[in-house]
């Protein structure tokens, strides 16, 4: 039996990007949150849900984009150059917020401040250039002579706008349900008052990107089952079984709405982590098979084969043993927390 | 020289990876330090090692977040920057990343919360393996990066295909390149000798601190303690140091004769070369000016007959040479500091035979000052390095200038300024708050308190009153 490298490779970094926009989407989203927190005690215990698992979070990015670099080299480097700016304000962001998580604790009053509007600036600047980056991968790039050919700017239209907008509601729900998770009291009803609002927005976001996307770049709507944007009518055959990705997202939605009505502590968090799952196949369906969309699809774009075959033999031990204590470390901090508590 | 996107990113690279690899260069050795601490802590359960974990963790938790964030911008850079060095690349020092990111970085930064915040979450000997794990973590990261980076260097086991893109025809060739033994060893030396260093400068500090003020702080037993232990680890791997430089050298003279005529500045090609003590060479006379020289003993000191012809820079056309006088001032640097290490080992291992270590209050001074010195050393020698490959990015095969991406130069600019403004705060904020709990000192410990009861390091409740004077002051341990 051969393998099927390249899809295999296609299927592992698809993986490792949904764990990281999951993983760190939530971290990121109480960046987002951070702003609207009463108090600075409330602000500390928000921190500290994540300060023991921020930093394996963040490596699946290193592994989302080193997995692309090894894997698929010719994506990576037309991709790279093409979204150079959206890039270096995620990268600025993630280094702000970082350091805030360590800066914080050490400083005092004046840079005490200074290192709190640090984490919530460079979260929402991450979680904003994330959105611009994906926006700006479905929008397509030009491509010559398998280089990238267009300009700095090609990325900013109002269709990545809206993306990322939406990118940084849908963290914002991330985050505040994982708080609605993992603490008590006030701040456990302001993370269900964060729930409600940034549900709302997120759904509004998603529809209005849906609706976008199939207007906007036809090949996709194709896939859909829509001809001609919106106005060539419906084929049935084709986005009925499809028809099933938009209802994940609203059974998500309807996880997250009925669950905190019932004081649900984990339905909520579930239920954001389904509307990801959701617009995430959505996106699967509209590019698959490109790496770089609608110019180089995963085959044309692969490392070559012994190269793959080499990943593939350690990651087919390395990937399971990670799974496996990272899910420890989440066993090892998991439960409530509070000031009084702490995991300490 | 134009202020073109090549020139920007060249300088962007240099100075991200330089700001990088200060971190890495001080948290690999104290990994391993603190691994130690722990280890003994365990086994003697006298609390000078506990006082001293938790007081060096603070400063790694501080240390270790900064070389994550930095590091994080790099591996972006290969695509932003180099793209088309990974086009042409990729498929054969990928791999060496992806493995990278699979063996290293996902242990180091998932136990490394279990390391900080996990004291009552696990027991002891768990909390022990997670700092295990992370110590591990950062040497495995430094074998993967060095061999792609050695690889760059001394390439070997590839093909390059019609289309120029490079495949590799062997990854035991790849990985194992001729400068990677050397190279993986000259480096993990720096990072232990740059951490002992550190270590023994800021424990210096405490007992000078307590010899002028005639109090001995909490902690002085600690600091005593960690000042021995840095002495003996200075005084063991900075001749080491040396020979493995020596070997390092040897490398280059075999693989990259280009690099070690910069090195040692020689223009002309010839036997029985002289060694420059002290020189300004210059590219555009293609010669040095100011020699000082000791003739005859070139050969000698890279252990070659003396009839032995060494290449000059004059077998290379102008645009094939390295920017020779970086070179040849970074190695005099790397290596004048590296026999300022041996003095200091060597005066302190004589100290501590007489057992006056703690008394001699020059050499407490000269160990504080020395305190930096790792790390100026380290920056030097990458400079050796990294610039001696110029003017190419994979030594003999592909050039920097083909390598980088087809981005504007406005936008290299923006971005290089972008670092260098966040780096400069990031930077100054870290060093701060390093600085400052160096200068506090570590607090003693007192173990009557059942292990559940202990406070985390680097987390808010750290400060906590958790810091109770248990040593009475003075009291030899
Ligand atoms: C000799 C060792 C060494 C060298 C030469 C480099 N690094 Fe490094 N790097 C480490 C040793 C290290 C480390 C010890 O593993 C770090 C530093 C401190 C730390 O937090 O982990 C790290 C962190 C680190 C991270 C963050 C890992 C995480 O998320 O936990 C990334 C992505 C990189 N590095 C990437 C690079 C790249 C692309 C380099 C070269 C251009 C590079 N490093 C040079
Ligand atoms: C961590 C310590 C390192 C330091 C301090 C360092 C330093 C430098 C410097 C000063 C330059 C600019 C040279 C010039 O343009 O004149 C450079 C370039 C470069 N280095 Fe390194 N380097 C380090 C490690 C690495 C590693 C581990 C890799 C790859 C795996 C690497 C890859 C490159 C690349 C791709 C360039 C840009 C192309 C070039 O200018 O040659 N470096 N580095
Ligand atoms: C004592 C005498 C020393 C000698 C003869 C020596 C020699 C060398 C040589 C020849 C290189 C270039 C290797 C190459 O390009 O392939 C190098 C690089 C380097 N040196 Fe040294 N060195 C010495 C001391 C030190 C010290 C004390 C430190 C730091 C504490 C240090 C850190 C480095 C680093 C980080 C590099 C770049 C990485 C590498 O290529 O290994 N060196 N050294």
């Amino acid at each position: 039996m051969t393998l099927d490298l390249a899809l295999i490779w296609a299927g592992l970094i698809a993986v490792a990007v949904l764990l990281y926009v999951v993983l760190d989407g939530f971290d990121l989203g109480l960046g987002v949150l951070f702003p609207f927190a009463r108090s600075p005690r409330d602000r500390d215990v928000m921190m500290n849900t994540v300060a023991p698992v921020w930093d394996g979070n963040e490596t699946w990015l290193v592994l989302g984009g080193g997995g692309l670099l090894a894997a698929f080299p010719l994506a990576y480097s037309i991709l790279m150059p093409a979204l150079y700016l959206p890039v270096l304000m995620m990268l600025a962001g993630l280094i702000l917020r970082g350091v805030a998580f360590e800066f914080r604790f050490r400083a005092r009053d004046r840079g005490r401040r200074f290192w709190t509007q640090m984490f919530a600036f460079g979260s929402v600047l991450a979680a904003f250039a994330q959105g611009l980056i994906l926006g700006g991968f479905i929008q397509g790039v030009q491509v010559v002579d398998d280089r990238f050919a267009g300009g700095p700017f090609d990325w900013f239209t109002p269709y990545t706008l809206l993306v990322a907008c939406g990118l940084v509601a849908g963290y914002a729900l991330l985050g505040a349900t994982w708080l609605m998770l993992k603490t008590t009291d006030d701040l456990h009803g302001d993370a269900r008052k964060w729930t409600g609002i940034s549900a709302v927005a997120t759904a509004g976001l998603l529809a209005a990107v849906s609706v976008a996307t199939l207007v906007a770049h036809p090949v996709i709507g194709e896939r859909w089952g829509w001809a001609d944007g919106l106005t060539g009518g419906i084929d049935w055959a084709v986005f009925a079984p499809r028809a099933l990705i938009p209802l994940l997202g609203v059974a998500g939605l309807a996880m997250i709405f009925l669950g905190s009505r019932k004081g649900s502590h984990g339905w909520p968090f579930v239920g954001a982590l389904t509307v990801f799952l959701s617009g995430y196949l959505g996106l699967a369906i509209s590019f698959a098979p490109y790496v770089v969309p609608y110019v180089v699809d995963f085959r044309q774009g692969a490392a070559p084969d012994n190269a793959l075959g080499l990943m593939l033999w350690g990651t087919a031990f390395i990937l399971p043993t990670i799974l496996a204590y990272t899910a420890w470390v989440y066993w090892v901090f998991r439960g409530k927390m509070t000031p009084e508590t702490g995991y300490h | 020289m134009d202020f073109d996107a090549l020139l920007l990113s060249r300088m962007q690279f240099a100075f991200t990876v330089a700001f990088h690899i200060l971190f890495p260069a001080f948290t690999i050795g104290l990994a391993a330090f603190l691994a130690v601490l722990e280890g003994l802590w365990l086994w003697t359960r006298r609390d000078v090692f506990q006082t001293l974990y938790l007081f060096w963790v603070k400063i790694f938790a501080l240390s270790f977040g900064m070389g994550v964030v930095s590091g994080v911008v790099l591996s972006y850079q290969f695509g932003t920057n180099w793209s088309e060095f990974i086009r042409l690349t990729g498929g054969v020092i990928g791999p060496l990343l992806a493995y990278e990111v699979l063996t290293a970085f996902f242990l180091e930064a998932s136990f490394l919360g279990v390391m900080l915040f996990g004291w009552k979450k696990v027991g002891p000997k768990l909390h022990f393996l997670a700092t295990v794990l992370v110590a591990i973590g950062t040497s495995v990261s430094a074998f993967w990066i060095l061999s792609a980076n050695s690889w760059m260097q001394t390439p070997q086991g590839y093909e390059i295909l019609v289309n120029g893109v490079f495949q590799a025809t062997n990854f035991w060739e790849v990985v194992f390149n001729p400068s990677f033994p050397s190279r993986l060893t000259h480096m993990l030396l720096a990072a232990f000798l740059t951490t002992a260093l550190v270590v023994g400068a800021a424990s210096a500090f405490q007992v000078l601190k307590t010899r002028r003020t005639g109090e001995a702080p909490q902690g002085w037993t600690a600091s005593r303690v960690a000042l021995v232990m840095a002495v003996g680890m200075i005084a063991v791997t900075a001749p080491l140091q040396l020979l493995a430089g020596h070997w390092s050298g040897e490398v280059a003279h075999h693989y990259q004769p280009s690099k070690l005529a910069a090195i040692e500045g020689y223009w002309e090609t010839r036997p029985d070369q002289p060694l420059h003590l002290f020189a300004i060479p210059d590219r555009a006379t293609q010669s040095n000016h100011f020699e000082v020289s000791i003739p005859g003993v070139g050969n000698l000191v890279q252990n070659l007959p003396r009839d032995e012809v060494i290449q000059g820079l004059d077998q290379l056309a102008p645009e094939d040479q390295p920017p020779v006088f970086m070179v040849f001032w970074a190695f005099r640097i790397m290596v004048g500091l590296g026999m300022l290490m041996i003095g200091l080992g060597l005066w302190g291992a004589v100290l501590l035979w007489r057992k006056k270590l703690f008394d001699s209050r020059w050499f407490l001074r000269f160990a504080v000052v020395m305190g930096p010195s790792g790390f100026i050393a380290v920056l030097a020698g990458w400079m050796v390095t990294e610039i001696g490959r110029q003017p190419w990015v994979v030594y003999g095969v592909l050039r920097t200038a083909d390598a980088v991406s087809p981005v504007t130069t406005g936008e290299v600019l923006t971005s290089l300024l972008v670092y260098i403004t966040v780096y400069s705060i990031v930077f100054t904020a870290g060093a701060l708050f390093i600085l400052r709990l160096m200068a506090e000192g570590p607090k003693a410990v007192i173990t009557a308190r059942a292990p559940e009861e202990r406070r985390a390091p680097g987390s808010p409740l750290a400060k906590a009153p958790e810091d109770v004077d248990g040593d009475l002051p003075g009291d030899p341990s």
